[in-house]
């Protein structure tokens, strides 16, 4: 009632000064002019106020999760909706442990990075149990909650590996040497990516693997292991990696040895400038295939409203695949807004 | 135990660390076509040479009664700061002088801790780690992962990716590093006042030795050598990634030095030591990654490597009565 009384008296202020200026100036455009009621805008609007939104990613501080966290912060802005980052700076306890507190908090969804398939399934099912709406963000684990967006990781691994097909298989005139660095081995990126590169190549007998290493996404691992398998397989035609950012380590070791262009590399990732399309740009990467981290802030942003409006009767029961759309990002298609950057997606949203 | 309970056949542990090296050097030799090969032993000691530049400032800590944990976090966050700082548009000289100086800073600190406050050193460069990373991370750094894009174009570029009449520049830092180090230690009166520290440092202060002032230059002196570590990383893999902070690598830089033979209990070994550790890991990580042994496996046998060599440390190097009463570290 207070509030109605007070919105009426605002409306009539409103009026008043919009009297005076057009009435002094002749101008109409007014910022704080209010949108007439379609029927929708301010149901749904009223439906996002107030509400609490979680969000626990591996960490802040890189790409994907500062692109997601925008897209977030922007709309908690526009729409007044709580946003609380928790962030375990990958440490998988820490994020285990924000997450179950958050449920405690009773928010009206929880938005989850899980760093392995298996340490958020429990909580998930937790939070679904406990009527919170889960969305998980880009890796998958073993409970789906109710909105999965993120990269489908054994199509990029296919995807990679067709490329790499193309670059070392038959009529190449190469060895069909190839070497696979993956990242952290429970993370879904491997479990999927690694299923999915054997399952192609059975279809290319031509293409081997010939080493098949891990280097815990760390960019010094991956070069010290690169520079031993490019030493010992002098013919190696290429390598598939599974992070950009530790891939730029693999592409260092093969500038090393000279076989820039040689040796074909091909990485995958969220698709920033300055990790992606950079490095396809100097060559140090032949094919990237981009889940498009601005892409899927965008639809974070659109899944969090949409669980707003309408919160699933029972969470947890009926989960939506939202799968990134991917990019693959040559030479020749590195245009000019194949990438995105984090600073633009920052200071004006995603 | 007194010394007379040993075996008098008994040898040091560098000896049986040089030994298993050996042993591997010639089973890879044999069944590894493309491992003895000028261009693989040189990859091999590449690869090991941050690990081997972080083992000689964690041994200079180890030898002066010490031990310094926040070393992986000083090299990260103050070379993290260096590319920043020059991606932003300042030289890279000056870039490279405000780093070390923050990396130096981080060092005082540590020194000030064990010295002055007298916290033990395991528990002060712990947290010291953890406040340098939160500090630097939060006050000074825009991101996790800093690309080299600034000065790519530069020297500094070369220090870690060049090579010299075929020798990559890492190899030539990490012996050059090394000598530095082993000539300070044994030559140089702070060097030997180190010795004397980490041997019994009730004795030494009773002789005259500044023993305060001298725990401040040692970790001074492990963080510039951090320092070195993290230039060589960052300019081989064009990037700083400051979550190799939360990573097992100064585990991996204790193992190297306590494997070669370095004690524990202070007062012994020397940069040879560390050498020969760091050349161990360097075989047999090479090796295994040749023959393509599974990452899981890997950690394994390199993990039993660690729990032998402290079991043969302490088999070799018993507890004295002094580290029964001040324990190993």
């Amino acid at each position: 009632m207070l509030d109605h009384g007070r919105k009426a008296m605002n409306r009539c202020i409103l009026a008043a000064a919009l009297t005076a200026i057009v009435g002094l100036s002749g101008l109409a455009a007014i910022a704080h002019a209010e949108q007439p009621d379609d029927g929708l805008v301010n149901e749904s609007a009223a439906a996002m106020k107030g509400k609490k939104v979680g969000f626990v990613p591996i960490a802040m501080g890189f790409d994907l999760t500062e692109a997601w966290a925008a897209g977030l912060k922007h709309d908690a802005e526009a729409f007044g909706y709580d946003l609380s980052i928790r962030d375990p700076n990958w440490s998988v306890d820490a994020g285990a442990q924000a997450f179950s507190q958050l449920i405690s908090e009773q928010p009206d969804v929880i938005v989850v990075h899980p760093p392995e398939i298996q340490a958020y399934t429990r909580l998930i099912q937790q939070a679904n149990a406990q009527g919170i709406p889960v969305v998980t963000m880009n890796l998958k684990a073993d409970a789906n909650g109710d909105v999965f967006i993120g990269a489908n990781w054994y199509d990029i691994a296919v995807k990679q590996t067709e490329a790499i097909v193309k670059s070392c298989g038959q009529g190449s005139g190469k060895s069909g040497k190839i070497a696979v660095m993956q990242g952290v081995l429970t993370n879904p990126t491997s479990q999927y990516g690694i299923q999915a590169i054997e399952a192609t190549l059975k279809q290319h007998p031509e293409v081997q693997i010939v080493s098949n290493q891990a280097a815990d996404w760390d960019a010094s691992k991956a070069h010290a292991i690169a520079v031993t398998v490019l030493k010992a397989n002098p013919d190696l035609c290429g390598f598939i990696g599974m992070w950009d950012n530790m891939d730029v380590g693999i592409a260092a070791a093969i500038k090393e040895a000279g076989k820039t262009g040689e040796v074909a590399l091909v990485s995958s990732g969220g698709g920033n400038q300055a990790s992606a399309c950079d490095n396809v740009a100097n060559g140090n990467f032949s094919t990237y295939i981009s889940y498009d981290a601005k892409g899927q802030a965008r639809d974070l942003m659109m899944a969090v409203r949409s669980v707003l409006q309408s919160k699933p009767a029972e969470p947890g029961t009926k989960s939506i695949a939202l799968y990134t759309p991917l990019k693959t990002i040559t030479k020749e298609s590195n245009y000019p807004g194949a990438c995105w950057n984090l600073d633009d997606v920052k200071k004006y949203g995603p | 135990m007194s010394p007379s309970f040993r075996p008098a056949f008994a040898f040091t542990q560098e000896q049986i660390v040089v030994a298993i090296t050996l042993a591997l050097l010639v089973l890879f030799s044999v069944t590894l076509d493309s491992f003895l090969t000028a261009g693989n032993i040189l990859a091999l000691i590449q690869n090991v040479s941050i690990l081997g530049i972080l083992g000689v400032a964690m041994a200079l800590a180890i030898i002066g009664r010490g031990i310094d944990l926040s070393i992986v976090a000083n090299m990260a966050v103050s070379v993290a700061w260096v590319l920043q700082l020059s991606n932003n548009g300042v030289p890279i000289e000056i870039a490279i002088v405000m780093g070390l100086g923050l990396a130096l800073a981080i060092g005082l600190v540590n020194g000030f801790l064990v010295a002055y406050v007298e916290i033990p050193a395991i528990f002060a460069t712990l947290a010291m780690g953890t406040v340098a990373y939160g500090f630097v991370r939060s006050l000074l750094l825009e991101d996790n992962l800093i690309y080299l894009k600034g000065a790519a174009d530069t020297w500094f570029k070369w220090i870690g990716s060049g090579q010299v009449v075929g020798i990559p520049n890492s190899v030539l830092l990490f012996g050059l590093v090394a000598v530095v180090a082993h000539v300070v230690l044994r030559i140089t009166v702070p060097g030997r006042f180190i010795y004397a520290m980490g041997d019994n440092p009730t004795a030494a202060r009773s002789t005259g030795i500044p023993i305060r002032p001298l725990i401040v230059l040692q970790y001074v002196t492990a963080a510039a050598i951090a320092f070195v570590a993290g230039v060589i990383a960052a300019t081989s893999v064009d990037s700083v990634e400051t979550r190799i902070v939360r990573s097992n690598l100064v585990y991996d830089v204790i193992l190297v030095v306590v494997i070669g033979g370095v004690g524990l209990s202070g007062g012994k070994g020397s940069i040879r030591n560390v050498i020969v550790g760091t050349l161990l890991i360097g075989v047999l990580v090479n090796g295994m990654t040749i023959m393509n042994v599974a990452y899981t496996l890997q950690n394994i046998i390199k993990s039993l490597i660690l729990l032998t060599a402290i079991v043969i440390d302490s088999l070799m190097n018993p507890r004295d009565e002094q580290t029964s009463q001040q324990g190993d570290i």
